[in-house]
Formats: C-alpha cells, structure tokens, sequence
C-alpha cells in the first residue's frame, strides 16, 4: 500500500511539513502543493529536513504553485521533482490514497 | 494640524494561501487617502509577498504582485523588512521586487522602499506606532 501525502502550508507556520515527515513511511510519495511548495527551496531552515526524508521518500513540488509565488525552479533542492496539474492526478492514480496534511 | 498619526500595517502571512495579504493592501490602499504616516512592516512568512518573480500564468489565481509597485505613488514609501525572516527563508534583498519612489522633498528623486531591518529594530519601530494594524 503506497501513500501519496500532500502539504499545503508553509512549514515556517504550521506543523504540517513535520507531521507528514514523522508519519510518512518509507517509499511514500510527497507532494509539496500551495503554502507547501516554500519548503522545496534551498537555503531555508528547513532544508536539512527536507533532504534527509528524500534519502527514503519521494519529494515533488507543484509546479503552478512553485511559479506563482516567484520561487525558480533552479532554486528548489536538488532531486525534488517538479510537476504539474496533470502529475499531480498521475501520482494520486499511481498511489493507493492521499493523506492531506493540511 | 498635527494630529498626524503613525500607522503601521504588519503583513505575516505568505500570499495566495490566505487572502491576508491581499486584503492587507486593499486595506493600505483605503487608508492612503487619509494622510496619515504610513508604513508597512512584513516579519515571518510575511517577506514571501515581496518576493520578485511572482507569475500566475500557470495558476488560476492571479498574481497581486504588481499592487506593491504602486505603494509609492500613494505616498507609501516606509516597507520594513525584518533581516533574520529572510535569512530563515534563504532570501536576502536581491531576491525581493525592487520597489521604489519618488521623493517630493528632494528633488523627485527616486528612493528604494524597502528597508531591511533588524528583528531588534523591528522591536522599537512596533513600539513607535500609533495605530497597529495586523495581517
């Protein structure tokens, strides 16, 4: 059984980021969307955590979202894949059900 | 008439997750027309307003950004910056709009608004005000 976890708050506000990270299991899909998408950047407090959940999880960051807030795609860590609207219904179909960390 | 009074909008909140940020401006908007000291302070998730790039071409929200650059030409010329909100964020200030005026008393010289300041500074300039105004 796969889970596709999203998060849609920033994580230097809400707890959601760490309560996904710490209730995810390994080999899980997370799919950083909205306020969510700040935590795909580099440089922020919250990097090192980010990096050390992508060494058993996968990491995507919704791209519309990523692009409305004016981060650049050469700014996100290395190894988070950005999607789109469409990649994001690929990874709900390819998981078993999606966790919202809201 | 001297009852001029400090106000000061503190912006918190990260835009287009919540709606703060942009009724935070419809609000600054308003109250430009009442001559008042105006200045505009952005802590936390806050910086995210200003950040430049922002493009809605992707989204079906709209991106606001523009609103910022107009700030001057309604006499609001004071944008702090808290320093360590930035630094948690992994920005500095070339990553921000450049956003700027014209000022009346020197020439129509053209100034930066934006001011980044230290969470220390930002300490007494909250003490200062008058009125606090929070988003």
């Amino acid at each position: 059984m796969s889970i596709l976890h999203t998060v849609n708050k920033s994580p230097f506000e809400k707890s959601s980021l760490n309560d996904c990270l710490s209730h995810s299991a390994d080999g899980s899909a997370i799919l950083l969307i909205e306020d969510g998408v700040y935590a795909a950047m580099q440089g922020t407090n919250v990097e090192a955590e980010i990096k050390n959940a992508m060494g058993s999880k996968k990491v995507y960051a919704l791209g519309p979202d990523v692009k409305l807030r004016g981060l650049s795609v050469d700014r996100i860590i290395d190894g988070i894949e950005v999607v789109d609207y469409a990649g994001f219904v690929d990874l709900t179909e390819s998981n078993d059900k999606v966790q919202a960390w809201l | 008439m001297s009852d001029i009074k400090k106000f000061m909008y503190v912006n918190r909140r990260a835009p287009y997750g919540t709606v703060y940020a942009l009724e935070s401006l419809e609000v600054v908007l308003i109250g430009a027309a009442f001559d008042q000291d105006v200045s505009l302070a952005f802590i936390g998730d806050g910086v995210f307003q200003l950040k430049a790039g922002q493009n809605g071409s992707d989204s079906d929200q709209k991106n606001f950004s523009p609103i910022y650059q107009a700030l001057g030409d309604y006499d609001v010329t004071k944008l702090y910056v808290e320093k360590e909100s930035l630094e948690e964020r992994g920005l500095t200030l070339e990553d921000l709009m450049p956003l700027t005026y014209e000022d009346e008393d020197d020439d129509y010289e053209e100034k930066d608004s934006i001011r980044v300041i230290s969470r220390a500074e930002m300490t007494d300039l909250l003490d200062q005000q008058d009125v606090l105004f929070n988003f």
